[in-house]
């Protein structure tokens, strides 16, 4: 397998923790295999540094097969990358050529302050979730799993939606660091199933509410995040969120 | 010989008929009043399917719950990356599925070496999970008049797997994280994330809390509850490569066991027959390709092994479909531990192919045929783009190269029917304890228990400890001696593994203990090699607390710290699970001793002499542990030889 790895500089941004000022290191890497993943030929960049005595490149990682969404990345100035619907982790290394230089750098967005190199506090996420991103259904409650059914297409849409991963990408992509891709998509998965209908306008007006509070921007279609999304997830579902806010504050009695 | 206990253990399964059982424990439990509840903390670690169930409902009960996770957000948990589906025996396809089916095929599939009254009242359960999730929002394929559609899974004769496309632990995952959410944001639960737990309070005898280090500052920290739920999953990345996600670890069950939590049937480790084979030695980690896909896909190798040409140029007839010519029944839905045994055995006898030859093929050829590429498409998409992103080859043109990898543990901490360990107020949950899936878990049965766990059985039995040892479960101060105690073990061991100034990296000795594991308690094992896999282990944990070099602070956020303690603590478990393996003279499920196998390669189980469940007392590092015995009885299922010929 060696012999024939490509050689690569790496530029990658390191900061001891959230008060320090941070800035770029440059790193060079030997013998980089075409098959390795992007993680593991940082994992090979640790390993040396580990070696030499520097501390190690902090990243956020767990499940290596795109699905858990602790990945981040800010590869190139692309979130996750080069690959289109490829988190980092499962961009892979056949995608770079010998003597390429990379830039490295962790999500930027006033929410997501840095926690150390590459990794980042995207708690605000959660906080938005906490408001309303549920059915409020208690355990031992439910009836019948067949006594509602629900349309194919709408299940489908649902789906498109629920499949996203809360990595942040939509955020960091963003010009504005909007989080709209991804509280819509919550939104338009509940807001699409006839469970999640009691509670739709609620839900809208909550969600939206914290999402300001945490200091997210505001969205100008410009769709980046769409392009950045590594589970697909389609601005149609901003679309939908907006419609979803109009009709609760004009035609509900949900007040935020 | 292992060191047995005197005493066998008592699982404390309720009497009566068994599909009365748990109604009748449920009728014979204490109860909290509904005010008395809020005067009451449980702690829950681990917020996977068992653990984000279990913190939703306790809360909703009104407990004041706190959950701790060590990623950045519980909707991480690795049960997110589950593929395929959950099984319940709902019978909508009216194709003969049952309660007592699914328990049948459970114990059946699980070698005969589980406890039947679990299995019995998890799949009692199994209906409501599913009715639980679609009110939750789970968007589970649906068939065009809206109702919800099932697919097949191994190990079963019928359509009882539910599935949300191939990301069904990601929707369940996030369900109960909806739930969680929900209590989290009406007060009911703190959640801590980014918290490592590192010690098990336990004073007079009963469960009193957890410590736990801040992984972001470093900082440790002591939380005091009436019980704690442990539902921290499996111990596969013992071997380094597996499916599980890189922070998977052992180190809260292993500390529990090192407080006097029994660990049981550590050598019960399933290796899942469809995952990408390793393509170099910087290979971080293996990705499964789901069980699902066996059902349109068929195995094969060449019929003749020096035959190297491209798998289109292989006429059928120069094919070994070896699974459907093995076992015509149920063909190339075989349990996993089966279909791993045959795929190692045709690589083994040459017959693998790729450049490693330690692959085997896994061909849609007929299904896009038959179905059109439309249709396998819409079940299997991002699978397919998955495995093209890994490997670099179309699976639509090509056939998959698959080949077996350590993907699951089916042994744990020992837990009662209550699922409580014998430490009382230590609750286990999910894959962490060992309770349902005996010596080999069938395909979409891990959600389906760790929900099980969570929505439907600890919510009672968390309330009964509360409710019969009321008048002892008074509020422990922060400076019990139980307390101080704990933290200062907890902080002793950070300590001792920063001072050192060595020269190996962790993750080079992390490497290393999986290829002892791997090669010495993998899918073959043998006496002479499980011998020799504990003195290498032995050697390999002197090198680690002689020459491990982690960099940095204790005090901040030290990711390499994380992993170093994780790995100690693996160091130490790797040494049980052999000598589980080498005392277990009988080959059973994922349990495999090359000296116990039939003519036929078949396992060979050994009923008269290890019908038990073992169960390990700790009494040291190095030292031989003290087995006990929890006798298995099969009054519903006889016992009898597998087979799915």
């Amino acid at each position: 397998m060696s012999g024939a790895g490509m050689n690569l500089t790496l530029r990658i941004w390191r900061q001891a923790g959230p008060e320090d000022k941070g800035g770029f290191r440059t790193y060079r890497l030997a013998d980089v295999s075409e098959h390795m993943s992007f993680l593991e030929m940082l994992d090979v960049l640790n390993e040396q540094l580990t070696e030499l005595g520097e501390e190690p490149v902090a990243f956020d990682h767990d499940c290596r097969e795109g699905i858990c969404g602790m990945c981040s990345l800010m590869i190139n100035g692309q979130a996750h990358g080069p690959d289109k619907e490829t988190t980092t982790c499962q961009l892979h290394m056949r995608r770079f050529r010998d003597g390429d230089t990379i830039v490295i750098e962790p999500w930027r967005a006033r929410a997501f302050p840095v926690v150390r190199d590459l990794v980042v506090d995207r708690s605000s996420f959660d906080r938005v979730m906490n408001e309303g991103g549920f059915v409020s259904v208690n355990s031992g409650n439910a009836p019948d799993g067949n006594c509602l059914p629900v349309p194919a297409q709408d299940q489908n849409k649902a789906m498109d939606a629920a499949a996203c991963i809360g990595c942040g990408a939509c955020v960091a992509s963003c010009k504005n660091a909007s989080a709209m891709l991804f509280v819509s998509a919550k939104v338009s998965q509940l807001a699409l199933l006839p469970q999640g209908k009691p509670e739709r306008s609620q839900r809208v007006l909550k969600m939206v509410a914290q999402m300001d509070e945490e200091g997210f921007g505001n969205c100008t279609n410009t769709s980046e995040c769409e392009a950045a999304c590594p589970a697909a997830i389609s601005v149609s579902n901003i679309a939908r969120m907006n419609r979803e806010y109009m009709r609760a504050l004009v035609c509900s009695d949900e007040t935020v | 010989m292992a060191k047995v206990a005197e005493s066998t253990l008592d699982g404390r399964v309720p009497e009566g008929p068994i599909a009365q059982k748990w109604d009748n424990r449920k009728n014979e439990m204490g109860l909290v009043s509904p005010n008395n509840k809020r005067k009451y903390d449980v702690i829950v670690v681990g917020t996977g399917l068992a653990g984000a169930s279990a913190a939703a409902s306790l809360a909703e009960l009104g407990y004041n719950v706190k959950a701790f996770c060590f990623q950045d957000s519980p909707r991480r948990a690795h049960s997110i990356a589950a593929q395929g589906g959950i099984n319940a025996a709902k019978n909508y396809p009216n194709d003969g599925d049952s309660t007592w089916r699914l328990f049948y095929d459970t114990v059946k599939g699980g070698d005969y070496r589980a406890r039947e009254a679990n299995v019995y009242r998890l799949s009692q359960v199994s209906g409501s999970i599913i009715d639980q999730c679609v009110a939750q929002g789970v968007p589970f394929a649906r068939e065009y008049g809206g109702l919800l559609a099932n697919r097949t899974f191994g190990g079963a004769l019928v359509s009882r797997t539910f599935y949300a496309r191939g990301q069904t632990g990601q929707q369940l995952l996030l369900g109960a994280y909806s739930a969680l959410s929900r209590q989290i944001g009406l007060g009911k639960v703190t959640m801590f994330p980014r918290r490592e737990m590192l010690d098990l309070i336990v004073a007079d005898g009963v469960t009193r809390g957890i410590v736990c280090r801040d992984l972001v500052t470093g900082q440790m920290e002591t939380h005091t509850a009436h019980a704690v739920l442990l539902c921290t999953g499996g111990y596969g990345n013992v071997f380094y490569l597996s499916t599980n996600a890189k922070g998977c670890n052992v180190t809260a069950a292993w500390r529990c066991h090192k407080r006097g939590a029994l660990f049981a049937n550590p050598c019960y480790t399933q290796i899942h027959p469809t995952c990408i084979p390793v393509s170099g030695d910087y290979q971080s980690k293996l990705t499964l390709m789901s069980e699902s896909l066996r059902n349109d896909g068929r195995v094969w190798v060449p019929k003749d092994a020096s035959n190297a040409s491209s798998p289109d140029a292989i006429p059928e007839e120069d094919r070994d479909y070896y699974l459907e010519r093995r076992y015509p029944a149920f063909g190339n839905m075989v349990p996993r531990d089966v279909a791993s045994r045959a795929a190692k055995e045709r690589c083994d006898a040459g017959y693998g192919v790729g450049s490693t030859r330690q692959a085997v093929y896994l061909d849609f050829k007929h299904a896009m045929e038959r179905d059109g590429e439309d249709v396998i498409r819409s079940k299997y998409g991002n699978l397919f783009h998955m495995y093209q992103k890994i490997t670099d080859e179309n699976p639509y043109q090509v056939p998959m190269r698959i080949y077996p990898a350590v993907h699951y543990t089916m042994g744990g901490l020992w837990v009662d029917y209550n699922l409580e360990s014998n430490i009382p107020g230590l609750f286990v949950l999910g894959e962490a304890n060992f309770s349902d899936h005996g010596a080999n878990r069938l395909g979409a049965s891990a959600l389906m228990q760790g929900l099980a766990d969570g929505y439907f059985v600890a919510p009672y039995t968390v309330g009964n400890h509360i409710a019969t040892n009321r008048n002892s479960l008074g509020d422990i101060p922060d400076d019990h001696p139980a307390v101080k105690e704990a933290l200062a073990n907890a902080t002793d061991r950070i300590n001792k593994i920063m001072n050192f100034a060595g020269r190996r990296s962790v993750d080079s000795i992390h490497r290393e203990l999986g290829q002892i594991m791997w090669n010495k308690c993998g899918m073959g094992r043998t006496k002479v090699g499980l011998q020799e896999g504990i003195a290498q282990i032995q050697e390999l944990r002197e090198v680690f607390w002689n020459d491990v070099k982690v960099l940095g602070s204790g005090q901040a956020f030290n990711q390499g710290l994380e992993h170093a303690g994780r790995v100690a603590d693996f160091l130490e478990f790797a040494e049980l699970m052999c000598n589980d393996a080498l005392h277990r003279e009988e080959s059973c499920g994922g349990h495999f001793r090359e000296e116990h196998q039939t003519e036929d390669n078949e396992a060979r189980r050994d009923d008269k002499n290890f019908c038990y469940v073992g169960a390990w007392d700790f009494q040291g590092v190095g030292e031989e542990p003290v087995l006990h015995k929890e006798p298995l009885e099969f009054n519903e299922v006889a016992l009898s030889t597998r087979s799915y010929k």
